[in-house]
């Protein structure tokens, strides 16, 4: 046996304060809650202790935010971009530091923060930079909005910060942020780059803090839009706060997505993008191919392929530089996971995990495939938010869209097949607002990003996420 | 050919419907994979491991027209010691010469359990008649070689007349007596990874122990992702008939990065079962300064220059 020794990436790059404030008006303040710690789901060892915002915390980064918002819409676009440029080369310059950071407050292994997420938030800088002056050709004004108040999720979260902040501020507008309650650091890492960045005060403010603190942000009445990517369910109560109001709102929420594999497919490459469709980021990923719907003719094949496949997966230490699957991101999605997983046994499916070592500490949960499901299960209806595969088969394309479609979500689909005209066949089908063919989970800062029905509205990234930014 | 497979190559027809029938291989994909395995990261003691195996796995390789009884008994002398100074390197698994310097490769290497192999079948282009081919074949065998690198009629295989292939194929591996069949795809000159999964299907099919990536003539030569493909098509084989076969990437792996890149490849595709000389090569020359040089570097924590080195 070839066993790869450990490889892993040095922690000396990045340097964790003890304890850190909030991010007003261009300085970290003191917050007036009762501090909380953020962990290493791998080790659950305290990383630091982080200051929850109140409302008063809020009110006062909304009031620097509309402050900030006269002299930063008041730039011509050119000047804007400059700062967006370099905020992109900081990143870039710090990618490392903010990589190590990134897996150890949120458990991804590092090849991913390392080679998927610093890529693509240095990326969506530079590609929103680039529209800064160009606005007038977009199609949707040039008039910013004015404050927007942003919460984002866990799973990715400098990647979500940065596809939430960088067309904001492209379109003029300013920012209050909240980073989830778990994963604050690499936010925390981001407001120091403003400041290296010189950016004027007031333009971004980070709030941390739990649920209160990102009700806070929606709910304060000089808060012009609200963007919010996480669960249908919080999503729920934000559209229904937001209600009644003049402002905008963007939800990016769950979804169930199906990544279908037809006979006539690039079979080993399928399993690939299988395994990244639902293994990738351990599962968090609010688009993942959670619904693996694979034509009843190569079943057998695929699944001995894929089960194959999985036994390759190295579960452990995220800062190893050889780790695949790394930690659940906190002891209560880990519970969320189990419960679901046991709920799928309950209703008849059958359960398989890969022989996998679980280190003693921290959370963790095996890449787990489900088969024998049926669309009336709950695995196959539910969004586990974990490494969990549900398998279901399906005779010919149309039934294929229909069991696809078949779910309260719509935000992604895939599509395996060397048959040219049934991915196009299929994508004009599929209620997703993004289908894969031949791919999955392929992201890039140009491509708009958005569901159906209960994964949200509104679109990020791309031209259509200026939209979202513009006073149309 | 084992019974499961026995009626594909009936006729033109019945091999055509099998080789178009494999799977699709689509080339974003397969790069995609073949880079993420490029950056696992083997240090130390696994790094230790994957120097010795890939010596160990490496076909010492001359191949041209300049070539003199003095070159090779060179070569040969470094394949049975590659460092002179340290008795614990591993021996090189073979060598690879043409077929009128094998005589002095065996005799250079008589007792010493380095292989010697030779191309054969007018290589490297194979552009000659079938009877040319066989007695290519036959001379390097009478002359003692253990295994045969023979090269595939790229011609025939781009013109569809896979039967022709095959039955070359077979021919030569008849030729071969109880020398090993190696056979060269030249994967530069197919061009398509669907061409580089049909090729490797059609040699195994016709009796090949090993299937080999290049002749090194052609550029590009193994590619991590062709290296992939074929070792899928092993590991696809062997599920499928029982039979294992062996596979050997050839020009283009300079430095031991290149190497591990290749192990891990194989650790991860095919299986352990492939991590070992018998069933993986390295057609390669300049390579083993490289993992000589590296093998040295992690025992000493210092890197020597050049000199320390053998050229040969």
């Amino acid at each position: 046996m070839f066993e790869y020794a450990p490889a892993p990436e040095s922690r000396d790059v990045v340097d964790i304060k003890p304890s850190y404030g909030l991010f007003v008006n261009g300085e970290f303040v003191d917050g007036g809650g009762t501090a909380f710690k953020t962990i290493s789901p791998a080790s659950e060892e305290t990383l630091a202790e982080i200051a929850t915002a109140t409302s008063e915390d809020v009110d006062r980064a909304v009031q620097a935010a509309r402050k900030a918002f006269g002299v930063w819409s008041a730039l011509p676009g050119a000047e804007r971009a400059k700062y967006l440029f370099r905020i992109a080369r900081i990143i870039q310059e710090r990618a490392r530091e903010l990589a190590v950071l990134e897996s150890l407050d949120n458990g991804k292994p590092i090849r991913e923060s390392r080679d998927v997420d610093l890529p693509l938030v240095a990326a969506h800088f530079f590609y929103y930079a680039g529209w800064a002056d160009k606005l007038e050709y977009a199609g949707f004004g040039t008039k910013p909005l004015g404050v927007a108040g942003q919460v984002i999720p866990w799973n990715f979260p400098l990647l979500m910060l940065a596809w939430k902040i960088a067309p904001a501020l492209a379109c003029g507008n300013t920012v209050v942020l909240k980073p989830a309650e778990t994963t604050p650091l690499t936010a925390l890492a981001f407001a120091e780059i403003c400041q290296q960045a010189d950016l004027p005060p007031g333009v971004v403010n980070i709030v941390t803090g739990a649920g209160e603190t990102g009700a806070a942000v929606v709910a304060h009445p000089g808060v012009d839009k609200v963007a919010f990517t996480g669960s249908t369910e919080v999503g729920r109560i934000i559209a229904r706060t937001v209600a009644g109001t003049t402002k905008k709102l963007t939800l990016e929420l769950g979804g169930k997505a199906a990544n279908i594999v037809f006979e006539d497919a690039a079979l080993d490459q399928a399993v690939e993008g299988i395994v990244n469709g639902i293994f990738f980021n351990q599962g968090h990923v609010c688009c993942a191919g959670s619904r693996l719907l694979v034509q009843e003719s190569v079943q057998e094949e695929v699944l001995d392929a894929l089960k194959r496949r999985l036994g390759t997966l190295r579960l452990g230490d995220p800062l190893d530089k050889n780790t695949d699957i790394g930690a659940i991101n906190s002891a209560e999605q880990l519970a969320k996971i189990r419960s679901l997983s046991e709920i799928g046994e309950a209703e008849g499916a059958e359960r398989w995990s890969p022989a996998c070592p679980i280190p003693d500490k921290g959370f963790w949960f095996p890449p787990t495939i489900f088969t024998g499901v049926a669309q009336s299960h709950r695995i196959a209806r539910e969004e586990i938010f974990g490494p969990v595969l549900s398998v279901l088969t399906f005779r010919t394309p149309a039934e294929a869209v229909e069991k696809a479609n078949n779910s309260p979500y719509g935000l992604s689909a895939g599509v395996w097949t060397e048959k040219g005209s049934r991915i196009l066949w299929m994508a004009d089908r599929l209620r997703a607002g993004v289908v894969w063919a031949n791919t999955f989970n392929r992201f890039d800062p140009a491509s708009p990003f958005g569901g159906y029905k209960e994964s949200g509205y509104g679109r990020e990234g791309g031209l259509l996420g200026l939209e979202a930014y513009l006073d149309v | 050919m084992t019974t499961s497979l026995a009626d594909v190559a009936s006729s033109d027809i019945t091999l055509r419907a099998f080789l178009h029938g494999l799977p699709g291989v689509d080339r974003v994909g397969a790069d995609q994979r073949a880079a993420m395995l490029g950056t696992r990261s083997i240090k130390t003691t696994a790094k230790a491991q994957a120097i010795d195996l890939a010596i160990s796995m490496v076909d010492l390789t001359t191949l041209e027209g300049a070539d003199t009884p003095g070159k090779v008994r060179a070569m040969c002398a470094k394949a049975n010691h590659p460092d002179p100074g340290d008795p614990t390197v591993p021996k090189v698994a073979a060598v690879c010469v043409y077929p009128d310097l094998v005589a002095v490769a065996v005799d250079a290497l008589g007792g010493s359990g380095v292989k010697v192999a030779s191309v054969a079948t007018a290589f490297p282009s194979g552009r000659s008649s079938l009877e040319v081919k066989v007695s290519d074949t036959a001379l390097a065998v009478a002359a003692g070689a253990d295994e045969i690198d023979m090269v595939i009629d790229r011609g025939a295989f781009l013109s569809g007349d896979y039967l022709k292939v095959f039955e070359e194929i077979v021919a030569i591996k008849a030729a071969c007596g109880t020398a090993h069949l190696k056979v060269i795809l030249e994967t530069g000159e197919l061009a398509t990874y669907d061409n580089v999964r049909r090729a490797s299907w059609l040699a195994m099919i016709a009796g090949a122990d090993f299937i080999k990536t290049s002749t090194g003539k052609v550029a590009p030569a193994a590619t991590l992702p062709v290296t992939l493909i074929m070792l899928e098509a092993v590991r696809d084989f062997r599920d499928r008939t029982g039979r294992q076969v062996g596979v050997k990437p050839a020009g283009g792996i300079r430095t031991t990065k290149d190497a591990i890149k290749n192990l891990v490849l194989v650790n991860e595709t095919a299986g352990a079962d492939w991590l070992s000389p018998d069933w993986f090569r390295l057609g390669a020359s300049s390579l083993l300064n490289d993992l000589l040089m590296q093998r040295q570097k992690l025992a000493t924590g210092r890197y020597a220059g050049p000199d320390y080195f053998t050229l040969d």
